[in-house]
């Protein structure tokens, strides 16, 4: 296991560098200058150049990447070209909105996805098993933008029960204020979630009822309920925990659609503002720490699907015993 | 994919889970009874600043946040286009008109508590100058040669020519502390507010100014909410998350508050015109005729009710009615096909031409666009329209003069003088209309320099310099709990201190 641990934090450092080269260079191959974000119709041709000087553009670009490493290997990701704010701060004040979001989203998503999903294998026999697996079906067409201007003109505009968007100034000085305003873009990106997971776990629950183990454990004499409890689920869960990881790295950034309709300051809204400001500090930094993220993910959904499943922490064929 | 089929599901769904929603309440409004001294005041708009300096590219939103309301200049352009004291009780203007004396109020603190002198006023205008200045308005102070501070109280400024508009451009020079540090996340002003928060991609806090040396704001906090989405936006106006949006920028959604009791719609002068801006160096509209007969060929008052309904104005040329050197010039080229067609044949394209228009991405350039395609194509002329973005702008028309034709709004006013510089982007060159803008800042009296710049706009009206298809509304949407609300948007600024809730 520690052997394990040892290489995947060691892949998570080579796959981070690497990143930090190719962010580099392929935000230098974008058209564009980011000294024209500063200025405004009456600049003159001095201060244009004044402004590529002031951001460093003007700069060689194997010195600007170098300059860029060390702050990175000191956890510095600089300040931002346009606003001159620290990347790293603002991050961190996008991520008091994003984490939350995401995760309270992702909780949403599998609290309705795991027991629908499981009716609609469970009874796909009988109308509401089929009626489940249609919805679900159904849902994954539904694009997200549409779904939150849905819940905003209900539950906004007409039953005035919710706020339609933003965030407070204070953030979670007043958690209950909040929450109050995470309350539609977490309904909408939960559902959203929930259409595609819900047939996941339909399918993975469907091989496991048909499978020989659970026969051969009810012809031993187990229930149906314990039968399923002590093979099913974990069976069930390997697939399942694999596409729940690449769900929640999707939605970690995926939320800027969200964002735009309930105009949240998340990550992912820095990042499109970063994008067209052609602001490479910030674009830099918002993609280094999503990588990161997804990384960390990608992991803890190994981790726990090794947990669940012994075989797949059987030594790997032909390492050393 | 069936649309209803979509629409069911969606709005069972939404029912299944109106649960989940239930028991939290967004309605804030409480309404006391006469006017709340200490009320916080949330104000929408789509103009986020992007830094706090204006010197350092802080854009539109940052004179829209902080002009007035948290920098002070020393002369204070209000709401009509007049000019008037603020930071200064008054100036002296030697005989030769090249050394101007200017008196600072005295009493005057900073947010930090610093006093105002005159040192801070010579910094002031010296990082407007300064070689790393991305101020918009450097080159007007091209003229100025020194600058000198007899006493605390006094500022004297010596020009190398005559420039009559030197007090109104120093209505656009922020007074900051000469001592402060990291101007473009923080701030020390003299105006009625301190900035408390900023939180960039969301919210700008304005806090009132217990030290404040004039009248103390009318209300004690003001939240500025910055938008991305025109619909977010009005949809917060509706749910009372804010309380007035400083500039509506969606006409179609201008009818829900209409209709409305609870809301006020203002329609204000705005100083933003939208241009066909022709490249003047480049055939064929380097031909006046040309231009002449595109803008006879465009029916400038459709598209403008296309666009806007009933608001906005037709102007004829770049002069809005609020700069003192306006008249009403949509006759020189009126709206006339057949004309047009003459114009064009007289040019030498009876069968038209085709040419490439490099058209901004956001609104409402490529609407614009495709109206003025299909207006053209009744001349014979095409049109491919090539879609840009604001950054490609910036680097292909404006800075390598790499077009032919494009679109663009311009915001700022007494702008008209930009036909007198030959190597705008544009590249409009009338030596005649060039000596007169030169002339007209030189002028003595004020008659003398609005007589010069009417000539200035007749001429290049007369060229068809540009095509000004109109000038924008300025839109001012408000609950009607809200008074003293400025409603003319010059230069997008917004001062807030007069704001009362009641």
């Amino acid at each position: 296991m520690l052997h394990y641990l040892l290489r995947r934090v060691a892949f998570l450092i080579v796959t981070l560098f690497l990143a930090t080269v190719v962010l580099f260079l392929l935000l230098r191959l974008l058209p564009g200058d980011p000294a024209n974000s500063l200025l405004s119709v009456g600049a003159t041709p001095q201060q244009i150049a004044a402004a590529r000087h002031e951001i460093g553009t003007d700069r060689p670009l194997p010195q600007q990447f170098v300059t860029w490493l060390g702050q990175v290997a000191t956890l510095n990701l600089g300040h931002s070209f346009v606003s001159t704010l620290p990347v790293g701060s603002q991050i961190t004040s996008r991520l008091v909105v994003t984490v939350p979001l995401t995760l309270l989203a992702f909780a949403l998503a599998i609290v309705i996805s795991v027991p629908v999903g499981f009716l609609a294998a469970y009874k796909s026999r009988r109308w509401y098993g089929a009626v489940l697996g249609g919805v679900s079906q159904l849902g994954l067409a539904v694009p997200v933008f549409w779904l939150g201007m849905l819940l905003v003109v209900i539950f906004a505009l007409k039953l005035r029960v919710s706020p339609s968007g933003g965030f407070p100034a204070d953030d979670w000085a007043n958690p209950g204020a909040a929450l109050n305003d995470l309350v539609l873009p977490v309904l909408t990106i939960a559902l959203v979630m929930s259409a595609s997971l819900i047939r996941y776990v339909r399918s993975a629950t469907l091989d496991v009822l048909d499978s020989d183990y659970l026969r051969t454990a009810r012809a031993l004499g187990s229930s149906f309920v314990s039968a399923m409890w002590r093979h099913g689920v974990r069976n069930a869960s390997v697939p399942v925990v694999s596409i729940l990881g690449i769900e929640l790295a999707t939605t970690f950034l995926g939320a800027v659609v969200v964002e735009s309709v309930f105009s949240l300051p998340g990550l992912g809204s820095l990042l499109v503002q970063g994008i067209s400001e052609h602001d490479y500090p910030v674009i830099q930094g918002v993609l280094l720490v999503s990588t990161f993220a997804v990384l960390v993910i990608g992991f803890l959904a190994d981790l726990t699907q090794r947990l669940i499943d012994p075989r797949l922490r059987a030594p790997h064929p032909g390492a050393a015993r | 994919m069936n649309k209803k089929a979509v629409a069911l599901f969606g709005a069972a769904m939404a029912t299944v889970l109106a649960l989940a929603a239930c028991g939290t309440n967004a309605n804030g409004g409480s309404s006391t009874g006469g006017t709340d001294t200490n009320a916080t005041i949330n104000v929408g708009s789509l103009y986020e600043p992007q830094n706090l300096d204006d010197t350092a590219g802080g854009g539109q939103g940052v004179t829209e946040a902080l002009n007035g309301n948290v920098y002070e200049s020393l002369f204070k352009l209000n709401d009509d286009g007049s000019v008037s004291n603020l930071l200064a009780t008054g100036y002296q203007v030697s005989s030769d008109g090249l050394t101007y004396t200017i008196h600072l109020r005295t009493g005057v603190k900073f947010h930090s508590g610093k006093a105002l002198t005159s040192a801070d006023v010579k910094y002031s205008i010296q990082k407007v100058l300064a070689p790393n200045s991305q101020s918009a308005r450097k080159s007007s102070f091209t003229a100025v040669k020194d600058i000198t501070t007899p006493d605390d109280s006094t500022v004297v400024v010596t020009l190398t020519s005559r420039s009559i508009s030197f007090v109104y451009n120093l209505s656009y020079v922020w007074i900051f502390n000469d001592q402060a540090k990291n101007l473009t996340t923080s701030e020390d002003g003299t105006g009625p507010y301190q900035v408390g928060t900023w939180k960039r991609g969301s919210t700008l806090t304005l806090k009132r100014f217990a030290g404040y040396w004039g009248t103390p704001a009318t209300n004690a906090e003001v939240v500025f909410h910055y938008f991305t989405d025109a619909t977010a936006l009005n949809n917060a106006l509706l749910t009372n998350a804010v309380d007035v949006v400083t500039s509506e920028q969606s006409p179609d959604a201008l009818s829900q508050f209409t209709s409305n009791k609870n809301y006020k719609v203002n329609n204000g002068h705005s100083t933003t015109k939208l241009l066909l801006a022709f490249n003047d160096r480049v055939a064929p509209f380097n031909n006046t005729l040309v231009r002449k007969a595109i803008t006879s060929a465009i029916d400038n008052k459709k598209l403008l009710q296309s666009i806007w309904g009933n608001y906005g104005t037709l102007i004829g040329s770049m002069v809005p009615p609020t700069d003192p050197w306006y008249e009403d010039l949509t006759n020189v080229n009126p709206y006339n096909v057949s004309l047009a067609k003459q114009e064009l044949t007289q040019a030498g394209y009876p069968n038209g031409f085709t040419f490439t228009l490099d058209t901004p991405n956001y609104d409402p350039h490529p609407t614009a666009a495709t109206f003025i395609k299909a207006e053209l194509a009744k001349v014979g002329i095409t049109v491919n329209i090539n879609i840009i973005t604001a950054d490609q702008w910036y680097t292909k028309v404006y800075q390598n003069h790499d077009f032919v034709a494009t679109m663009q709004e311009h915001v700022n006013d007494r702008d008209v003088v930009w036909y007198g510089d030959p190597t705008f982007y544009w590249g409009y060159n009338n030596p005649q209309v060039t000596e007169w803008v030169k002339q007209a800042e030189q002028s003595t009296t004020t008659a003398q320099q609005t007589a010069l710049l009417k000539k200035v706009n007749e001429q290049i009206a007369k060229d068809a310099a540009s095509d000004w298809l109109y000038l924008y509304p300025q839109i001012v949407v408000a609950n009607t709990d809200l008074s003293g609300y400025p409603i003319n948007g010059l230069n997008s600024q917004f001062y807030v201190y007069d704001i009362k809730k009641s």
